[in-house]
């Protein structure tokens, strides 16, 4: 007794799940879809550099929220003595002006969702 | 030497992955995955059409309840099955809850008047369920890496694994779960001697090298964190045919990559190829209608018997002498 | 029993704690208690067995034939094609442990290598040298070991220290039965010649003689006689014990330990009085005498060899079905392998019960029922006139079989019965009994007057959770439904529990059946007085050399 055809279920059914994947990005034709940001057009620069807040913007934000709201300083000091206020609303979206066209677009590809917006207002949907 | 072995094996491969991810990026991101991913799909497949070929030649379920006998008493589907659907929920029960591990009980000897106590023992069965449905989890939340775009349920489960919110990005539950699991495994190994007399280097090596892979993805989420989006162009490229290897992933992601590479290759060529044997075991997937239906063995052959005619040839005068009844006076 | 056995306090002091080194080097004591006999050549010539020769485990050299590993490798090759339980094992086993101290040899014995796990790996090592390619590059640091002399000398030790049982496989979360591994073991080493002879003898007796013991048609009539006669004493009525009557309706096949070992011959009794009673028409087979089958401890050809004489028999005199006794290993071969091996039995026809008309479809295929499920029938339809006030001199334990509990699931039907022939019936822990129950120690051939070091170790589990219901509710009678647990536990409860005797099921039936026209019973079926409120402590069923050996 081989159980041939038990096996052979058993056997597609892992191929099915193990292919799925690739079945997936075939039949949605985005796999080579790579998200475009839109950066600000008039800001020279960020407040960081962009390939550190590229990794490690939620560090950043995350930072800030504690200083904030348990220290109490809403801002810092920039590089060239200056001050910036530490804020999602105003600093952030006060340059990025359209989430959907900034934030969402990796947040979305990758499958993220923050919790940013449960507490945060969104400008431009103001 | 049973430890030192697999723990060095397992640096070595880290050390390879270092190495490699920031050098023969190609060699590294493309090849070895997709490498260790045939080696994983075709192994399966090979391995489970070998047991395949070697037929049952009997039925030989465990029974682990009451048998279907008289319409009065109550038979055990689940334990011991009469049918098919029992057979499909005994496996369910055993692949996704590990049924079987239940059971398991601590044998322990009391002195004085001796006493042989079977304590109930749940913690090698929560340990490996908890390992395994994180590690499936994981696996599963890895997809938004490897498909775009990403399906509403990968996110819905990632939310839940990252149900308390703790942190930024968020903690997720089976990071910690998978790590304490896989931690309780080894030291299990180390600590208790039994398990220490009968464990071999792969033992050690497999959990290892799993400790290397979810540590890596642990430093690589919560510390040494890069610009993911590059990391998903790598995964759909590969999961798409047309591999992309991006600037910008570093050494720590070579690492992960190369470990997981590794350990694809390794599933069907070690005892993890468990994962598909569990599903071939004779007295698990079995019915147990022996009385009711014939099960043929491919393979029988005539054997030499001791006829009747033989027997009482020898024993034609006794029985007689007996007043048994015979064929030929 | 042995003099130089330890006292069981002593015996008991078991330790799980195996040395750090491991286990890859081989080694192995032939200590004195721990090991069987050899076979003799003689009953392996008669069988056409292979390399008959006289030796002894302990000697140094096993006089292998030459070429002995590559016979034993291409035999682990065919059987590895043969066998998918066989080849799956080798691969699955992932070492978690569950297993471990779930061998009543191992809790007994703390012998490391009694962990099913690692019984396993001993022959699991030469399968990943020789079979695996991680194992042909890396050899022992994949785990594989070289087939040696010493390696062998560990498989036949060890797996001559498993009884089949298959507790180990209820816990295994990949089903890894290790009779499954033992038997292909064993048959490996039976390539080469090396069998013992408590499982040999009993095999060529049966081939010859149809029963194990080798006992001659005229023996086996004149023991049913005899129990005939005292059944009479015993009860006042003659019943009618008919053998090979061509005609018969029902073939009933019994182990032969029945109608020659104590306390198995009440069961006997109770066999007879109960068949009188219905008015059966049935009849012995001297042909089929044996119920038992050692093939399952030797080989699947031997299972086959030995077990054709059942459906060859049942052919010859015309019976309509078979109905079996109280056997263990027995119910395995008829339950998962007879009818595989030598059915279909398509001359026969669905068991029908003639006094209730219950028919037993479970059994349409083998034809064959076990006895406890005919006796529930009956009393489940109000056949059979009970007073089981007359057992109220035993307070019972029920012990089940191996066998017949994790190869078939028999576990209600003796409870059923019990319960309706005793007023007195207590359960063990529950660890310890049904799907989980705990093996009498001397199983699968091992039960040896020289292994009883090994028994008594194996037996403890069993032999503790009696203790339990002893101490708590003054059990003083163990009950199975097998014929290796009547022997073997016999002696075990006297080294364990000496205050606690044991007995079959039937035989509890035989007590508590009322037989139209009896005589005033003053005595139970062992001819115990049944005036007095408690039974007398003198064991009727001692120990002795015979009647152990008589079990075989």
């Amino acid at each position: 007794m081989h159980d041939a055809g038990k096996v052979t279920i058993g056997l597609v059914i892992f191929l099915a799940l193990v292919s799925a994947p690739f079945w997936y990005n075939l039949s949605s034709g985005r796999a080579s879809y790579t998200p475009e940001v839109e950066y600000p057009k008039d800001a020279e620069s960020c407040v960081r550099d962009s390939a550190y807040m590229a990794a490690h913007h939620m560090d950043l934000l995350d930072e800030w929220r504690d200083q904030v709201i348990r220290d109490g300083q809403r801002f810092e000091e920039t590089p060239d003595g200056g001050r910036r206020e530490c804020s999602l609303t105003n600093t952030c979206l006060g340059c990025h002006v359209s989430k959907e066209k900034f934030c969402d677009r990796c947040h979305l590809y990758m499958g993220v969702e923050p919790y940013c917006w449960e507490c945060h207002i969104i400008p431009e949907e103001l | 030497m049973r430890i030192l072995i697999p723990l060095l094996a397992v640096v070595v491969l880290i050390a390879i992955g270092t190495v490699g991810g920031g050098g023969a990026r190609y060699l590294f991101f493309v090849v070895l995955p997709y490498a260790g991913l045939a080696i994983f799909v075709l192994g399966i497949v090979y391995r489970v059409i070998h047991w395949a070929r070697s037929p049952v030649p009997f039925r030989i379920p465990t029974s682990c309840g009451q048998q279907k006998s008289l319409p009065w008493i109550r038979s055990n589907n689940q334990e011991n099955p009469h049918n098919m659907l029992g057979v499909i929920w005994r496996m369910i029960l055993e692949v996704l809850f590990f049924r079987s591990l239940f059971r398991n009980t601590t044998t322990e000897i009391r002195q004085g008047p001796p006493r042989v106590l079977h304590n109930p023992d749940k913690w090698l069965w929560a340990s490996s369920l908890l390992f395994h449905w994180s590690l499936l989890i994981i696996l599963v939340r890895h997809f938004k890496y490897f498909v775009e775009p990403v399906p509403n349920w990968i996110i819905g489960l990632q939310n839940l694994d990252g149900f308390f919110q703790i942190g930024l990005p968020v903690l997720l539950l089976t990071d910690i779960v998978v790590v304490g699991a896989l931690s309780y495994l080894v030291l299990r190994r180390l600590w208790e001697a039994k398990l220490r007399y009968i464990s071999l280097p792969a033992d050690y090596f497999a959990l290892f090298l799993l400790l290397g892979i979810t540590g890596s993805g642990i430093y690589l989420r919560y510390f040494d964190k890069s610009d993911i989006t590059l990391a998903k162009q790598l995964g759909t490229g590969l999961l798409s045919f047309a591999p992309v290897v991006p600037e910008g992933l570093g050494a720590t992601f070579g690492v992960h990559l190369f470990l997981v590479s590794i350990l694809l290759a390794y599933i069907p060529l070690s005892k993890l190829v468990h994962m598909a044997g569990v599903f071939m075991s004779p007295t698990r997937n079995m019915v147990n209608n022996n009385r009711w239906e014939r099960h043929v063995n491919p393979w029988d052959y005539p054997v030499t018997v001791h006829t009747y005619e033989e027997y009482e040839d020898e024993f034609r005068d006794v029985m007689k002498a007996a007043e048994l009844p015979v064929e030929k006076d | 029993m042995s003099e130089k056995l330890k006292k069981p306090q002593e015996l008991a002091q078991v330790e799980f704690k195996p040395a750090p080194q491991g286990w890859m080097d081989p080694t192995v004591e032939f200590r004195k208690g721990t090991w069987n006999y050899a076979a003799v050549p003689e009953t392996l010539e008669y069988l056409d067995l292979p390399y008959p020769r006289k030796w002894q485990p302990t000697d140094d050299d096993w006089q292998l034939p030459d070429g002995w590993e590559q016979i034993i490798l291409t035999g682990m090759r065919e059987r590895l094609k043969k066998y998918r339980s066989f080849q799956v094992f080798m691969d699955c086993c992932v070492r978690c442990g569950a297993c471990a101290d779930k061998c009543h040899y191992f809790i007994g014995s703390g012998d490391p290598k009694n962990m099913p796990v690692l019984r396993a790996e001993l022959l699991r090592s030469v399968y990943r040298n020789d079979f695996t390619t991680a194992g042909k590059i890396l050899g022992s640091i994949a785990g594989g070991r070289k087939l040696t002399v010493g390696v062998l000398k560990e498989w036949f030790y060890y797996f001559y220290q498993c009884t089949e049982c298959r507790r180990c496989s209820v816990f295994c979360p990949y089903g890894i039965d290790t009779a499954e591994i033992t038997m292909m073991a064993r048959e490996l080493m039976n390539l080469v010649g090396l069998s013992i002879e408590w499982i040999c003898t009993p095999l060529s007796n049966c081939f010859r003689t149809g029963n194990h013991l080798g006992i001659q048609p005229h023996g086996f009539k004149d023991s049913i006689e005899f129990a005939v006669d005292e059944l009479e004493e015993i009860t006042g009525i003659r019943v009618d014990a008919p053998i090979n009557k061509k005609g018969a309706e029902i073939l009933f096949i019994a182990p032969s330990a029945d109608y020659f070992a104590s306390p198995h011959y009440f069961t006997l009794l109770g066999y007879l009085a109960l068949f009188h009673e219905i008015g059966l028409d049935y009849t012995w087979s001297s042909y089929a005498s044996e119920g038992g089958n050692f093939g399952l401890f030797h080989s699947t050809e031997m299972i086959k060899r030995l077990n054709a004489k059942m459906y060859a028999e049942a052919k010859r005199l015309g019976v309509k079905w078979i109905l079996g006794g109280e056997c263990g290993h027995m119910w395995r071969v008829i339950h998962q392998y007879m009818n595989t091996l030598n059915g279909p039995a398509d001359f026969l026809e669905t068991p029908r019960s003639p006094i209730t008309g219950t028919t037993f479809d479970h059994a349409s295929s083998t034809k064959m029922v076990h006895i406890t499920e005919f006796t529930a029938d009956l009393i489940r339809n109000n056949k059979l006139n009970l007073d089981p006030s007359r057992n109220d001199h035993w307070r019972t334990t029920f012990h089940d079989s191996c066998n017949p509990a994790r190869a078939m699931g028999l576990l209600e039907e003796p409870r059923y019965i019990i319960k309706s022939v005793c007023n007195n019936f207590f359960e063990m822990p529950e660890n310890t009994i049904r799907e989980q129950t705990f093996c009498c120690g001397s199983g699968a051939g091992l039960g040896t007057d020289e292994n009883m070091e090994m028994r008594m170790r194996g037996g403890m589990p069993r032999a503790n959770a009696v203790q339990f219901v002893h101490d708590e509710h003054d059990v003083n009678l163990l009950l199975c439904i097998c014929a290796i647990d009547k022997a073997t536990l016999s002696p075990l409860m006297e080294y364990w529990v000496p205050e606690v005797e044991v007995g079959g099921i039937h035989e509890m039936v035989g007590n508590a059946l009322i037989m139209k026209g009896e005589k005033e019973r003053d005595v139970d079926l062992r001819g115990q007085d049944l005036s007095g409120k408690t039974h007398a402590d003198e064991s009727p069923a001692g120990g002795s050399q015979e009647e152990v050996a008589a079990n075989a």
